[in-house]
């Protein structure tokens, strides 16, 4: 058991994968000597090389392309992409050809490939670097998509997608890059696949996932002193989803709020609303609710604060399912 | 001897087989022949004639509503002969949807081929096989996992020798045409090989049209002058002559091979018919051009070298015809005979590993089809 900051579980878990895994090889724009704009790659290409830690041109569908072409050679390239604003060069890559490549051969060919995604707002950036396109990815067949959200998570989370046949979306929340958390090495943390109840409750089911988990939670915990007992669950895997997980907990509390930074409109929560109306209608006392960003590109910094969820956005959802 | 980059010409094309079947010296080329004997030629002609006829009955198929679409290469049969039986069986070779020729260079099942077409797999065979991947129908799409497959292929073959890369090194063909030339992921394919030192061959077919759209719109310089800009060897080839192609393909695999880098060859060719059994080339080209290049036949080049050198005689052409129908019969057969899989089965091949959504979704699909049958039985 040792604390580290969600980053360095990161970093801990890609030199485990880089040790364990002679195949397994880190690719992206800067993540060689300057250890990536984070730091999440920080040390590694010292220890393993320049040929296992590439700094690879300025070129996402290059990056995610090239790592195609890796993986169908028996390699395990884990690239990053460097904000979640520039993967889209890469998209028609992702998209097209990676999700694709295993139903096209009718199983014959695996590209067990890593895309690592820093996303979400709330770190005072400019344009582009705090975005959340995670839905756009969870609506192709093919591809898996988790989201850590502390750093025991990170650390196994990042091991798992390496080990997965399937190609995986790793989204880094990044403004949870510094928290701290104890990372158990020793004992493997759950599936990757599979949500988490991080918290208990029996009146209301609030489900989020990466950066508003500690929202989440917080949440809850104000909600205490209101006398209302909250249940968090931790997505932790967007595509698949855990519906059973979340299923169970609104059977038990029959209230349910959905949150995530990205667009309200075609989001995640959408979905998880639809198909939990259609496997607890009976158990719900209220309908469905969402809390998430506006219909809108990412706002500018100075006035994030008010497009982001927080604590009061989540009780005053939660006021809105009690009043039902 | 390997000649500098600086050495191969890259304005004029290479030829070795004039159109009207003269063979020509070539001082770095001519060492890239040696070995190319009577029997090779007549082989060259027999893949030529039997890629062409196979196209033709693929295209019938189309046109009796057998295929969803098929893609004709007709006019392209050399560069792709060439290229193809430069390679090893080693190596690796990204398509895009038109590479018929180089397939059966592969050993790949022109049956199998048609698998694709007739609408029944995304792939239609498998690619570990004959190492000659599926096709890639988004344009240039292939040319980055040509890059990332050869910047594997260095990391194989780090360490080794001079002798032991040209004796046992592999390399990556990645074929594609002055249409995709344009896309964004040809040149960062192009940069990720170069910055790497890859062992890629580009090989471009140049066939002038990208469905409607002339060359000229692609590019104001002939495509063989970008080679420079990402520093590695440009070849300009007639390609429409078997033994050029075959040579410079020759020559650009050994320098890939050898970890010199990636190689550009731009081959000059034309597509005499349409685009795809969609596409009408009367709305947008003219008949002179069609007329100019139809002379420029591949075929009829190698024709007429092999008669004027007494290396085939009228038999030769009646037996291959007789084999090519043969082919071409057993192709049909076998394409209609092709088992039309279950949607089920597409459930299956989404992920590699169990995936709770594809287990929900597949038991409700079965379920409701099963609803069906029992409908059908009770009426």
């Amino acid at each position: 058991m040792s604390t580290m900051t969600l980053a360095k579980a990161i970093t801990s878990g890609l030199d485990k994968v880089l040790e364990s895994n002679d195949k397994a090889l880190l690719m992206g724009e800067d993540i060689g000597k300057l250890g990536g704009v984070y730091r999440v790659t920080d040390g590694l290409q010292d220890k393993y090389g320049a040929h296992r830690v590439i700094d690879s041109p300025l070129g996402e569908a290059g990056i995610v392309g090239s790592a195609v072409g890796m993986a169908l050679r028996g390699f395990c390239p884990l690239v990053e992409i460097q904000f979640d604003g520039f993967v889209f060069p890469a998209y028609s890559q992702i998209t097209t050809q990676l999700a694709k490549m295993h139903a096209r051969s009718e199983g014959r060919l695996t590209v067990p490939v890593v895309i690592r995604i820093p996303y979400g707002g709330g770190i005072g950036s400019i344009e582009h670097h705090s975005e959340s396109p995670e839905a756009l990815f969870a609506h192709t067949a093919g591809l898996r998509i988790i989201t850590p959200s502390n750093a025991n998570d990170a650390y196994w989370m990042i091991q798992q997608a390496a080990a997965c046949q399937d190609p995986v979306i790793y989204f880094e929340p990044k403004r949870r890059y510094w928290l701290k958390g104890e990372v158990d090495t020793e004992t493997p943390a759950l599936d990757a696949f599979k949500a988490q109840v991080v918290r208990s409750g029996d009146d209301a089911t609030i489900v989020a996932y990466g950066p508003l988990v500690p929202v989440a939670l917080a949440a809850a915990e104000a909600a205490r002193e209101e006398g209302r007992s909250i249940e968090v669950i931790d997505l932790r895997s967007l595509s698949p989803i855990d519906f059973d997980t979340i299923t169970e907990s609104v059977q038990k509390t029959g209230r349910l709020i959905v949150t995530h930074e990205a667009p309200t409109f075609g989001g995640l929560g959408g979905e998880i609303a639809a198909r939990i109306s259609e496997r607890a209608f009976l158990s719900l006392e209220a309908p469905v609710l969402r809390v998430g960003g506006f219909h809108m590109p990412y706002p500018i910094s100075k006035v994030e604060s008010q497009y982001l969820p927080d604590i009061d956005k989540l009780l005053e959802a939660l006021d809105r399912s009690f009043a039902y | 001897m390997t000649p500098a980059a600086t050495e191969v010409g890259p304005k004029d094309p290479v030829q070795i087989l004039t159109p009207d079947g003269q063979r020509l010296p070539h001082e770095i080329y001519d060492a890239y022949l040696g070995d190319v004997d009577e029997d090779m030629l007549r082989g060259f002609y027999r893949d030529m004639a039997l890629t062409r006829r196979f196209d033709q009955e693929a295209t019938a198929l189309q046109r009796q509503g057998q295929l969803c679409l098929w893609v004709p290469l007709r006019g392209q049969e050399a560069a792709q002969i060439g290229s193809g039986r430069a390679t090893r069986p080693s190596d690796y070779i990204f398509p895009t949807y038109r590479e018929h020729g180089v397939a059966l260079t592969r050993n790949v099942s022109f049956s199998e081929m048609l698998r694709l077409f007739r609408g029944i797999s995304g792939g239609g065979w498998d690619p570990r096989e004959n190492n000659f991947h599926m096709y890639t129908m988004v344009l240039a799409a292939q040319l980055p996992h040509a890059a990332g497959y050869g910047m594997a292929l260095s990391m194989e073959q780090r360490g080794w020798d001079e002798e032991k890369l040209a004796a046992e090194g592999n390399a990556v063909v990645a074929y594609f045409g002055d249409g995709s030339s344009t896309e964004g992921e040809t040149h960062e394919s192009m940069v990720f090989a170069n910055s790497f030192n890859a062992p890629v061959v580009y090989f471009c077919q140049n066939n002038q049209w990208a469905i409607s759209v002339p060359f000229e719109v692609q590019s104001k310089v002939p495509l063989v002058e970008r080679a420079a800009g990402y520093g590695m060897p440009g070849i300009r080839v007639d390609g429409n002559d078997v033994l050029a192609v075959l040579a410079v393909t020759r020559w650009a695999l050994e320098h890939a091979r050898s970890g010199k880098g990636p190689v550009f060859i731009e081959a000059d060719t034309y597509r005499l018919g349409a685009h795809t059994t969609a596409d009408d080339p009367t709305k947008y080209r003219m008949t002179e051009e069609e007329a100019a290049w139809a002379p420029l036949d591949p075929l009829i080049r190698l024709e007429t070298y092999l008669r004027e050198n007494n290396i085939v005689d009228d038999a030769f052409f009646e037996q291959l015809a007789k084999d090519a129908d043969q082919m071409a019969a057993t192709v049909r057969e076998d394409a209609m005979a092709f088992p039309v899989p279950p949607l089920a089965k597409s459930f299956e091949q989404v992920y590699a590993e169990a995936h709770p959504l594809i287990q929900e979704e597949l038991a409700w699909h079965l379920q409701y089809e099963a609803g069906f049958a029992d409908s059908g039985e009770n009426a």
